[in-house]
C-alpha cells in the first residue's frame, strides 16, 4: 500500500473527542478570561506579603488555650457533620431510584455549607445544630448519590448466582454490601477530611471553628498566630489516616458531643418567624391584603432581585467557575507527578504529599485572602485560589491512580514518560476527576463571594447582612438552580466521553 | 561489550517461592534462541532477567504489551525512538504526527501487515493486531538484541510467521520465549526448556523434531 494515499486518510481522521473537548473548554475559559476583571491593583503588595510570610515561619503557639479549643470544635463538627451525613446518605442511597428523593438530594447538595450555616444561624441559633446540620444535611446529599453510584457498581455476578427466592435485604447484605463496604469506607474518610475543612470554614460566619479565629487574627494582622493555627489544621489532616481509627471512632464521637459548647438554647418563636415571615418577599409581608395590587408589587420585586443581584451574580460565578476549572486542570497535570511513584522515590513523594496537604487543605478563604492582598481586589485572587485548592485535590487523585499503572521496563523517563507513557494513560480519569469537581468548584465560589467578590455568594452574603431574609432565600435558590444545571451538563459531557464514574473527586 | 548474554547461578523468588533457581546460562551474539516450557515454568521470569542484565540497546516484547491504548498505533511505535529525540520534538510528534516520523513507521507497520491501522487508537484493536503493535514498536527500535515475550500467542499461523520472520529477520541475537514448540524449531536455532524454574533441556534445533520436546509439558 503506497504509503502517501496512507497519509491523506490518516490526516482526515477526526480528531478524539477528548481533545476536542479539551480544546472546547480551554476556548470557553479564555473567552471568560477576555471579560474577567483580573487587573493588578495594588501598588505595594510586598510588604503585607512580607509580614504574612514572616508569619508564617515564626508561628507563635502561645495562645495554646484559644487553639486548642478551636481545633478541638473544628474536629467535633466534623466528626458529628460527617457522621450523620454519613447515616441519613447510606440511608437515602437505598432508595436513591425514587426520583423524590434523587432530586430532594440534588437540592440539598447543591447548596453551600456556609449557606446552610446562614440559614441555621435564623432558625436554630448559635448552637450546636447548627454546626451538625450545616455539614450533615449537604453531606448527606453528596454521599447519597456516591454510596448509590458505589451499589450500582458493585459486582452483579454474586447476586445473581443466589439461590431464588432469597430475601432482599439478605441479597444487599450478602451479595452487594460486602463488595461495597470497602469503598464506603474509603469515601468516608476522604468526606471526613472534606468535613473537617467544611467545619472550619464555618468559622467564617460565627461558628467556634478554626476560621473564627483565623480570620480574627488575619482582619488584625496576627500572622503569627494564623500561621499556628493553620499548621496545626495541616497536621489534622495529613495524619488523619494515623489518628482515625475504626475502634475509637465511638469513643471520639462521644468525645466531640462533650467538647462542644452548649450555645445558647433556641428560641422557637424566631425560628417560627423565619419560616412564616422573614422569608416572605417583603412586599406580600408589608401587603394590607394580599390583592393584584400586592402581587405586582411583588412580581416587581422579584424582577428587580433577578435583574440586579441573580443575573450579574450568575455571570460572574460561571466565568469565575470556567476559569478556575481550566486553571485546576493546568495545576493538577502540573502537580500530579508530584507524588507519583513514576516519577519521584519515596522521599520526593512525601515531600510532593506534603505540598499537596497544603494546597488543598488550607481553606480557599485563607488563599483569596493572602491574593488579595498581594493583588488587590479582583477576580484573580479567586482563581488562584479555586484552582491551587481544587488542583491540590485533584492531584493527589491522579498520582494515586497512577499506582496502578503498569509501565514496560523499557518505558522512557523524564518528560517523554510523562507526555508518551503517563498523561495518555490518565487523561480520561483525569476528566473524569475534574468534571466531577466543576460542581464543587461552582459550590465554592459562594466562599468566594464573601470576600467582596461579585459571585452568587457575595448576594447571598450581603442579604443576611442586611436581614433581608427574603431575598437570601430567593438567591439561594438561584444558586441551587445553577447547580443542578451545571451537574447535569457534567454528566452528559462524562457520558458522551464515555468517562468512568469518579466518585472520589465528588 | 560482551561476546556473550550471560547468566550465573541466578535465582529469582517470588514471594518466598523460587521462580528460577540457580540458573547458568551463556547465549553467544549472534544466536536465536526460544524458552519453551508450560506456564509458570519460569520461562518470563528469565526472559526478564536477561533483559535486566543487558540493558542498554535491547528490544524488548512485553507480554502484556504495554501499550498506551489511549494512543495511536503511530504513537506507540513511534515511543521506540523517544529516546533519540529532544523532548520539545517528542511533544509536537505527540500533538500532530510529524511526516518524517510517519514516513519511518508506515514500512514498519507493513511489514505486520498493520499499515491501515496506522492511526487508529490501540485500545480500539483486536487482541492480535495489538500484539502486533507491540512486535512493531520493538522493531522499530533498531537494535540488535530482541527480546519477546510470547510475541504470537494472539494471532493466526500465517501472521504468526509473519510476525517471527520480521523479528528474526531484523535482528543479529533474538530470544523468544514460546508455547508454540513447531514454531520455536523452526525460528530458533537453540532450544532451553524450562521446568519448575530449572534448565531441563537446552539442544540446538537441527534435526529436532515436536516429539522431543513433549517431556517438558508432561507428556
Amino acid at each position: 500500500m503506497p504509503s502517501t494515499e496512507l497519509d491523506a486518510a490518516a490526516y482526515r481522521r477526526p480528531p478524539s473527542p477528548l481533545r476536542t473537548t479539551t480544546v472546547a473548554f480551554l476556548g470557553i475559559a479564555a473567552a471568560c478570561l477576555a471579560v474577567a476583571d483580573i487587573e493588578v491593583s495594588t501598588l505595594d503588595p510586598w510588604t503585607e506579603f512580607g509580614r504574612m510570610a514572616l508569619g508564617l515561619v515564626t508561628p507563635d503557639f502561645t495562645a495554646t488555650e484559644r487553639l486548642a479549643e478551636s481545633l478541638a470544635h473544628t474536629v467535633a463538627f466534623a466528626l458529628l457533620g460527617v457522621a450523620l451525613g454519613n447515616v441519613l446518605g447510606f440511608a437515602l442511597a437505598l432508595v436513591f431510584e425514587w426520583r423524590a428523593v434523587r432530586m430532594g438530594c440534588a437540592v440539598v447538595r447543591a447548596v453551600h455549607e456556609l449557606f446552610w450555616a446562614l440559614i441555621f444561624l435564623q432558625v436554630l441559633g448559635l448552637t450546636p445544630w447548627t454546626g451538625i446540620l450545616a455539614i450533615a444535611i449537604p453531606y448527606a446529599g453528596i454521599i447519597a448519590k456516591v454510596y448509590a453510584e458505589i451499589l450500582e457498581e458493585a459486582d452483579p455476578a454474586p447476586a445473581r448466582a443466589l439461590p431464588r427466592g432469597t430475601g432482599r435485604v439478605a441479597t444487599f447484605l450478602y451479595a452487594r454490601m460486602p463488595d461495597a463496604l470497602v469503598h464506603f469506607r474509603s469515601y468516608s474518610l476522604y468526606r471526613l477530611e472534606c468535613g473537617l475543612r467544611s467545619s472550619a470554614v464555618l468559622g467564617f460566619v460565627g461558628l467556634p471553628t478554626l476560621g473564627f479565629h483565623l480570620e480574627s487574627a488575619f482582619a488584625q494582622g496576627l500572622y503569627s498566630e494564623a500561621s499556628a493555627l493553620l499548621i496545626l489544621f495541616w497536621v489534622v489532616i495529613a495524619t488523619i489516616r494515623q489518628w482515625l481509627r475504626r475502634r475509637l471512632l465511638p469513643l471520639y464521637l462521644v468525645a466531640a458531643v462533650w467538647v462542644l459548647p452548649a450555645g445558647l438554647p433556641t428560641s422557637l418563636a424566631s425560628a417560627w418567624r423565619f419560616v412564616t415571615e422573614d422569608i416572605v418577599p417583603h412586599p406580600l409581608r408589608v401587603a394590607e391584603q394580599l390583592d393584584a395590587a400586592a402581587w405586582l408589587a411583588a412580581w416587581d420585586w422579584l424582577a428587580m432581585l433577578l435583574t440586579e443581584q441573580a443575573l450579574p451574580g450568575v455571570l460572574n460565578t460561571v466565568v469565575l467557575t470556567m476559569i478556575a476549572l481550566v486553571a485546576t486542570g493546568a495545576l493538577t497535570l502540573l502537580m500530579f507527578p508530584l507524588v507519583s511513584p513514576k516519577f519521584f522515590g519515596p522521599w520526593g513523594r512525601r515531600a510532593g504529599h506534603l505540598f499537596l496537604v497544603v494546597v488543598r487543605s488550607t481553606p480557599e478563604y485563607v488563599l483569596a485572602y493572602v491574593g488579595l492582598q498581594l493583588w488587590g481586589p479582583s477576580m484573580l485572587p479567586a482563581i488562584v485560589a479555586l484552582s491551587l485548592h481544587n488542583g491540590g485535590i485533584i492531584g493527589h487523585l491522579v498520582g494515586r491512580f497512577t499506582e496502578t499503572l503498569a509501565l514496560r521496563p523499557d518505558s522512557p523517563r523524564g518528560l517523554n514518560r510523562y507526555f508518551y507513557e503517563v498523561l495518555p494513560r490518565v487523561y480520561p480519569q483525569f476528566l473524569a476527576f475534574l468534571f466531577y469537581r466543576w460542581e464543587v468548584i461552582l459550590r465554592e465560589t459562594a466562599i468566594l463571594g464573601m470576600l467582596g467578590i461579585g459571585t452568587l455568594g457575595f448576594y447571598v452574603d450581603s442579604a443576611f447582612a442586611d436581614i433581608r431574609f427574603d431575598r437570601a432565600v430567593v438567591l439561594i435558590a438561584v444558586t441551587a438552580l445553577l447547580n443542578i444545571a451545571v451537574d447535569a451538563i457534567s454528566r452528559r459531557v462524562r457520558a458522551q466521553l464515555r468517562l468512568k464514574t469518579a466518585f472520589e473527586a465528588a | 561489550m560482551s561476546p556473550y548474554l550471560e547468566l550465573r547461578e541466578a535465582t529469582v523468588h517470588y514471594g518466598g517461592r523460587p521462580a528460577l533457581e540457580a540458573i547458568s546460562l551463556r547465549i553467544p551474539r549472534g544466536q536465536k534462541v526460544a524458552l519453551v516450557g508450560r506456564s509458570g515454568a519460569g520461562k518470563s521470569t528469565l526472559l526478564r532477567l536477561l533483559y535486566e542484565h543487558e540493558g542498554g540497546d535491547a528490544a524488548l516484547v512485553p507480554q502484556e504489551l504495554g501499550l498506551v491504548k489511549t494512543l495511536s498505533v503511530f504513537h506507540n511505535v513511534y515511543m521506540a525512538r523517544l529516546a533519540r529525540h529532544n523532548p520539545l520534538y517528542n511533544l509536537a510528534n505527540l500533538l500532530r504526527p510529524l511526516e518524517s516520523e510517519v514516513a519511518a513507521v508506515v514500512p514498519v507497520l507493513e511489514r505486520l501487515d498493520l499499515a491501515d491501522k496506522l492511526f487508529e487508537r490501540a485500545g480500539e484493536l483486536s487482541g492480535g493486531q495489538q500484539q502486533r503493535t507491540a512486535v512493531a514498536r520493538a522493531l522499530h527500535q533498531d537494535a540488535t538484541v530482541m527480546m519477546a515475550d510470547e510475541p504470537v500467542s494472539a494471532v493466526d499461523e500465517h501472521q504468526s510467521r509473519r510476525v517471527l520472520d520480521a523479528i528474526t529477520g531484523g535482528h543479529d541475537t533474538v530470544v523468544l520465549a514460546m508455547h508454540d514448540t513447531g514454531l520455536a524449531i523452526d525460528y530458533a536455532e537453540r532450544i532451553i526448556g524450562l521446568d519448575g524454574g530449572r534448565i531441563t533441556l537446552d539442544a540446538p534445533t537441527d534435526g529436532m523434531r515436536r516429539g522431543d520436546l513433549d517431556a517438558l509439558y508432561g507428556a
